[in-house]
């Protein structure tokens, strides 16, 4: 794809905030994170609120007849995207912890990812 | 200064496309460049023919065409988001079989790749959403 | 760093997460609905009076004016501006995020 050779690389983050499948947003921000892979930029995920749903465990959408894409969220170190953060204060709130995410993470205060936010050059929220 | 927009979200449902455009006339008069308004979601029914809103209230859809063409804008419907949402032109109404399209003027479609690239050359890019 | 709020503090939870990520010499933009937290004797008074040390606090003016609200019913030391002035802390801030 042309930007490849314009050699330009940018701190990309992808800022999740809502729940997956009440809503569209989780799973067409997960398509832009995919499609963004060819364009090797440097890329991190903070799941932060609601945004810590997404990464759940045993999430089975039969039921509500929904696509369930939370599958492709295991897939993502095919694509090099390694950097997922959790907030910490999030998971905690919501009565989670690492154990009950479906993939591997690394869990953050908000004093801690907020440094990955200052770090970051482009932002993206869904 | 290059601005790139990305909008999430459909005309009138939302303010997102109108807190959008207002920003878009500020940054051009400003004498900021508009690198590429991407649309999103919902936001890719910005990009339909065929509303019909009220008389007295802002058709929005004709708003975008209108600035686009005032101002050379790359308007940009998601391919994706658009054919889960029936925004069609003549190339997918070809491409998938479809008895019409419905794209307003000044509109394109295409990837998620544009509004990647709109991140990399953009020297902002501003998110309007819910 | 430049933040964005625009949904309105009493139904969604961004201005508490923002907080959480505003550092020293950021500004903190209301606009859209979020420009009713800004107004005086709420809730989120205190939350936003303990941060100004911190972080300069701005509106949109015609976002409260279309609400019925003006410099009168703000919060103290809230700056508000036009949609020009909104494009300023974009094209001043070296970031923008947008909370939604």
């Amino acid at each position: 794809m042309e930007d490849q050779e314009s050699g330009i690389i940018k701190k990309f983050i992808y800022v999740n905030r809502k729940a997956p499948h009440g809503t569209i947003y989780a799973h067409e921000a997960l398509e832009v994170v995919l499609i963004a892979a060819a364009f090797e930029q440097d890329v991190a995920l903070a799941f932060i609120d609601d945004g810590v749903y997404q990464l759940k465990k045993g999430q089975n959408t039969d039921g509500i007849a929904t696509k369930n894409f939370t599958k492709t969220f295991g897939a993502l170190d095919m694509y090099d995207v390694e950097k997922l953060y959790v907030e910490k204060e999030s998971l905690e709130a919501r009565g989670l912890t690492e154990d009950d995410l479906s993939v591997e993470v690394e869990v953050l205060a908000s004093q801690d990812l907020k440094k990955l936010f200052n770090e970051s050059e482009v932002f993206f929220n869904f | 200064m290059k601005f790139g927009v990305l909008i999430n979200e459909g005309p009138y449902q939302h303010q997102a496309s109108d807190t959008a455009y207002k920003f878009i006339e500020a940054a051009i008069e400003e004498g900021h460049e508009i690198y590429r308004v991407f649309f999103y979601h919902d936001g890719v029914n910005n990009g339909t023919r065929l509303a019909t809103p009220p008389q007295d209230d802002r058709h929005i859809p004709n708003r975008w065409t209108e600035l686009a063409e005032k101002h050379n804008l790359d308007l940009v419907l998601c391919v994706a988001a658009a054919q889960r949402r029936g925004i069609v032109d003549q190339g997918e109404m070809e491409r998938n079989k479809k008895d019409a399209n419905n794209i307003a003027d000044k509109f394109r479609i295409s990837g998620l790749g544009q509004l990647i690239e709109a991140g990399i050359q953009a020297d902002r890019m501003i998110t309007f959403g819910d | 760093m430049l933040h964005t709020i625009n949904k309105s503090p009493f139904e969604k939870d961004s201005l508490t997460t923002c907080l959480r990520y505003a550092e020293k010499g950021s500004s903190i933009l209301f606009i859209e609905d979020a420009v009713y937290g800004c107004t005086k004797g709420t809730q989120f008074e205190k939350i936003i009076q303990d941060n100004q040390q911190n972080v300069k606090f701005y509106v949109l003016g015609p976002d409260l004016e279309a609400r019925g609200l003006d410099n009168s019913n703000l919060t103290t030391n809230i700056e508000i501006v036009d949609y020009k002035g909104f494009v300023k802390l974009v094209a001043e801030n070296e970031k923008t995020q947008n909370w939604l």
